[in-house]
């Protein structure tokens, strides 16, 4: 089969699990956004045992491989009567993992903000928890948007993992489409295309976001 | 008999085994300034934020209007404390306007109107009315300064307190600072102010307080402190001062 005939019997499919993979993506991303905001702030500002639990946590999942996660979580819950579909156990894994690694994110930048903003804010009467919401985090996240970028990106390529233990995601459809035609090269490369092209999208799109966020008078190189 | 605003009493501090704060006891009465001068690294800024308990003194009291200001009470009592920095903190993420407001809507819970006309009103105050919608890195070192002084003069303080506030400022954005420092003293404001700038202290102190080591070595009127300092180490350190700002002319 031509390249094209392999893309138009293919395409159906792929897209197929090309809307499962977003759907996952942004699923993780968005409950890791949450998680890790909760997490980073229980490590940085909690009490010793809201501080203590956040790290353990994070240390936890940044220290074991996904995949191993993804196992315990599809193959090991069983053994505890808890059966859970491929698709929830890949967004539960893909969520916890990111919510770890986006905690760690935030936690440099909120390092990198500084002592005084915290100062003035307390300064001036605000509680601290106040001073968190409405002077660090506004900061601290906007700052962070380069690495979510990052972050992003790596899910959306890492939910392919998922295909290991059967979610109806693109390389699923990807493997399933390539064996039933003996196409691997093709249907492969129509798969990295479909990809790279969503990967240029989001960073084309966080870009964006970071230039209209950007607080007025922050950029000293701008291209 | 004029009010007491601020009273300290015997507030020792140490960061491990180094003590920083070895017993300082100071009053200020309503509308008088005190100026506080001494080497870098005695205690002069630990002193300031223990004042308004941003650090947590290990020992002794501080009340202001005889009110004792305690880790419990410490954001209620911190609103009527203003704090000036040396490196300003501004929140870089507001305008302006917003850095001032936003204590009044957020602490004071003033509704928006009433606290923009007052953020208005005190940056007016200092000059910069023009500059309400800038961000802070869109201002100068002195402008940003002033932008903090009226952000902390506009939660109605009874107290300011200044830590170094011309230090981080290059020597042509020093004056527009102290000016505004000096009308506010003038205007009856009951000021701590931690400064090197001698012309500021003769200008505007009632009181000099020569502070190293964690105590206070020497205090009183200007005039006695400048010209005839009973301490041989305050002579020495004003000697130092002169040497390296020159000798300052009475304002």
């Amino acid at each position: 089969m031509s390249f094209w005939q392999i893309v138009l019997v293919s395409m159906p499919r792929l897209l197929n699990g090309l809307t499962v993979t977003l759907y996952m993506t942004v699923f993780s991303a968005a409950v890791g956004l949450l998680l890790g905001i909760i997490l980073c702030l229980g490590r940085v500002y909690g009490n010793k045992v809201a501080s203590l639990l956040s790290t353990g946590f994070i240390e936890l999942i940044r220290g074991t491989p996904m995949l191993v996660q993804l196992f315990i979580l599809y193959y090991g819950l069983p053994s505890y009567n808890i059966r859970l579909t491929p698709l929830l156990a890949a967004l539960i894994g893909f969520s916890i993992n990111s919510a770890a690694y986006q905690a760690e994110y935030l936690r440099g930048s909120i390092q990198s903000i500084g002592i005084g903003q915290m100062k003035a804010a307390l300064s001036i009467g605000m509680k601290k928890w106040q001073a968190v919401r409405l002077i660090i985090l506004p900061q601290a996240l906007r700052r962070v948007i380069p690495a979510w970028t990052n972050e992003f990106i790596y899910l959306l390529k890492y939910t392919s993992m998922a295909y290991i233990i059967g979610a109806p995601e693109m390389m699923a459809q990807a493997k399933f489409v390539a064996s039933r035609n003996f196409e691997f090269f093709k249907v492969y490369l129509l798969t990295a295309a479909i990809y790279l092209s969503i990967v240029w999208t989001i960073s084309f799109v966080f870009s964006y976001f970071e230039r209209k966020l950007r607080i007025p008078g922050t950029v000293v190189t701008e291209r | 008999m004029t009010k007491v605003v601020l009273k300290v009493e015997d507030l020792k501090k140490s960061y491990g085994r180094n003590e920083i704060l070895k017993g300082v006891s100071l009053e200020i009465k309503k509308g008088e300034t005190k100026v506080i001068i001494g080497p870098s690294g005695t205690g002069k800024s630990t002193l300031l934020a223990c004042i308004n308990r941003l650090v947590e003194p290990d020992h002794g009291r501080v009340l202001l209007e005889g009110e004792e200001i305690t880790s419990r009470n410490a954001c209620k009592m911190r609103q009527k404390i203003g704090y000036v920095f040396q490196d300003f903190n501004l929140f870089n993420h507001l305008t302006a306007l917003d850095n001032v407001r936003i204590g009044l809507i957020k602490v004071q819970k003033l509704p928006k109107e009433e606290a923009t006309r007052i953020a208005i009103e005190q940056l007016s105050k200092v000059g910069l009315s023009q500059k309400v919608n800038l961000y802070p890195s869109q201002l100068s070192g002195g402008q940003k300064q002033r932008v903090a002084i009226a952000r902390a003069l506009a939660m109605r303080p009874k107290l300011m307190l200044f830590d170094e506030p011309t230090s981080a400022l290059d020597p042509e954005l020093i004056g527009e600072v102290l000016s505004v420092m000096i009308d506010l003293a003038k205007s009856g404001m009951t000021m701590l102010v931690v400064t090197h700038e001698l012309g500021f202290a003769r200008t505007v102190a009632d009181e000099i307080i020569f502070m190293e080591n964690g105590i206070i070595v020497e205090q009183g009127p200007p005039a006695l402190i400048f010209t005839n300092p009973q301490k041989d180490r305050t002579k020495q350190f004003l000697r130092k001062l002169t040497e390296l700002y020159g000798e300052e002319k009475n304002k």
